[in-house]
């Protein structure tokens, strides 16, 4: 029999093995390791958002006029209310995890099972949130003119209220269809076109007299640069080079590509933690149902998924900071 | 003996609930500081500079850091872990952090750098 058995001569020190020196259990341990990990790669993607914002900090766009709508009150300018409801509902659902997770120190097991539903209730409301923001982001509100050197400027009027292109548009009576793969020769496509193409733009801001360009670059007062009606009709003639409106990877109506590249992908990798977090919490939520760490007797596996929710929330403190604050 | 033990757990944890909740409202405190102050944004914390960055910006990354440390210690209850366990996370992850964004940034500014004083024009 002691040839089958590995004897290391360390028995009974406090690395060879049989103990926890760590204090915690191989899964939590692990659990944290992989959080480690994780944020890592979320600082990465940060990092890099920071160094592009550097790069392009004086065109970046301002996150108050990018974010500032609320569901059900369309069209009204409501900077950082909805980022804040966000936020504040991870917060509450990081609270309710942790009220489960105490509980199930206690074998609470009523606690445990309205504490977690509460949390999954929080988790689908912030993911509908995401989808809300998504879409608006990605639909656009108010459209952009793109310049030759891809620079993205806006429409104002002179008092300062922000211009709808398609309000302002002049139709020309030309109607062209989006090429299409399936449609023209030697299989050649074309993005999808604007609703108002730059002309009809072009010929609106010209007959209105009240209409100005705004620059993406700063002035030393840290505003905008707003041209004047002369500047702004040279600028529409000389530079002025397509429509842009909504969002997608190539360009989008708020300024530099990378701006909504880097949107879609923190938020959008932030969403799919938020998602499998859900899908861990479902399944050890009907485990709490079931009965399944009754009988184990202890609640550590909410532990383990609730640290990992906590570490969700933990990122989007990070994700809220860095795209709607600073 | 056996009530007093159960008695000793209880109030144990009413004590951690009691914290738990004591949390919660740092937290809503600390956001709804952080909303105000983006809505508002004061002029006199968005003209002064440190670093090349307006006050502003370094109390939101400043705030940020408490909350990020209440999550951890408190929700995570990293308070309650071994010193070696929770160092070893936390020590690694703090370094390596800044360290990463040190680096990146700088190399931002110079980027920032190099397209406006350059001979190239940039018209992006």
């Amino acid at each position: 029999m002691d040839a089958s058995v590995a004897k290391t001569g360390t028995e009974g020190n406090i690395w060879g093995g049989g103990q926890r020196p760590m204090g915690a259990s191989y899964g939590k341990l692990m659990m944290w390791i992989f959080l480690a990990s994780d944020s890592l790669t979320f600082s990465g993607f940060l990092a890099a958002y920071g160094m592009q914002r550097f790069k392009f900090l004086d065109i970046w766009p301002i996150a108050d006029e990018v974010f500032n709508e609320v569901p059900f009150l369309e069209g009204v300018d409501l900077p950082m209310i909805f980022p804040a409801f966000m936020t504040f509902l991870l917060i509450f659902s990081s609270v309710t995890m942790v009220l489960a997770v105490n509980a199930g120190k206690y074998m609470d097991r009523k606690k445990v099972t309205l504490y977690m539903s509460l949390t999954i209730l929080g988790g689908f409301i912030f993911l509908g949130s995401q989808a809300f923001e998504w879409a608006g982001f990605i639909k656009g509100h108010h459209g952009a003119v793109q310049t030759h050197g891809g620079k993205i400027v806006q429409v104002f009027n002179t008092d300062g209220e922000r211009i709808t292109l398609r309000d302002i548009a002049l139709p020309m009576g030309v109607e062209r269809e989006t090429l299409e793969r399936h449609k023209g020769t030697w299989f050649s496509e074309e993005r999808p076109l604007p609703t108002v193409s730059i002309e009809e733009v072009k010929a609106g801001f010209q007959a209105d007299e009240s209409l100005l360009i705004r620059l993406p670059n700063y002035d030393e007062n840290d505003q905008k640069i707003m041209l004047s009606r002369e500047e702004s009709l040279t600028f529409m003639n000389n530079e002025a080079a397509d429509v842009v409106e909504g969002a997608n990877l190539k360009r989008n109506e708020y300024g530099p590509p990378l701006f909504a590249n880097f949107f879609f992908f923190i938020t959008g990798f932030h969403g799919f933690h938020v998602s499998i977090g859900l899908l861990l919490l479902i399944v050890t939520f009907t485990n709490v149902l079931l009965g399944t760490y009754e009988r184990r007797g202890s609640y550590e596996m909410v532990e383990k998924v609730g640290l990992y929710w906590h570490f969700v929330d933990l990122v989007w403190v990070f994700v809220f900071t860095f795209f709607y604050l600073v | 003996m056996a009530d007093t033990i159960a008695q000793h757990k209880n109030e144990k944890r009413k004590k951690q609930v009691k914290r738990i909740w004591f949390v919660f409202w740092v937290m809503a405190v600390v956001t709804a500081i952080e909303v105000l102050l983006g809505i508002y944004r004061p002029e006199s914390l968005t003209i002064h500079k440190l670093w090349n960055m307006s006050l502003l910006n370094w109390i939101f990354v400043g705030l940020t850091v408490v909350k990020a440390y209440y999550i951890t210690w408190a929700f995570m209850h990293m308070e309650d872990e071994h010193t070696g366990f929770r160092r070893t996370i936390t020590w690694t992850i703090t370094f390596y952090v800044c360290y990463i964004m040190f680096v990146f940034l700088v190399e931002g500014d110079y980027l920032y750098e190099v397209m406006h004083n350059d001979i190239m024009i940039w018209d992006f």
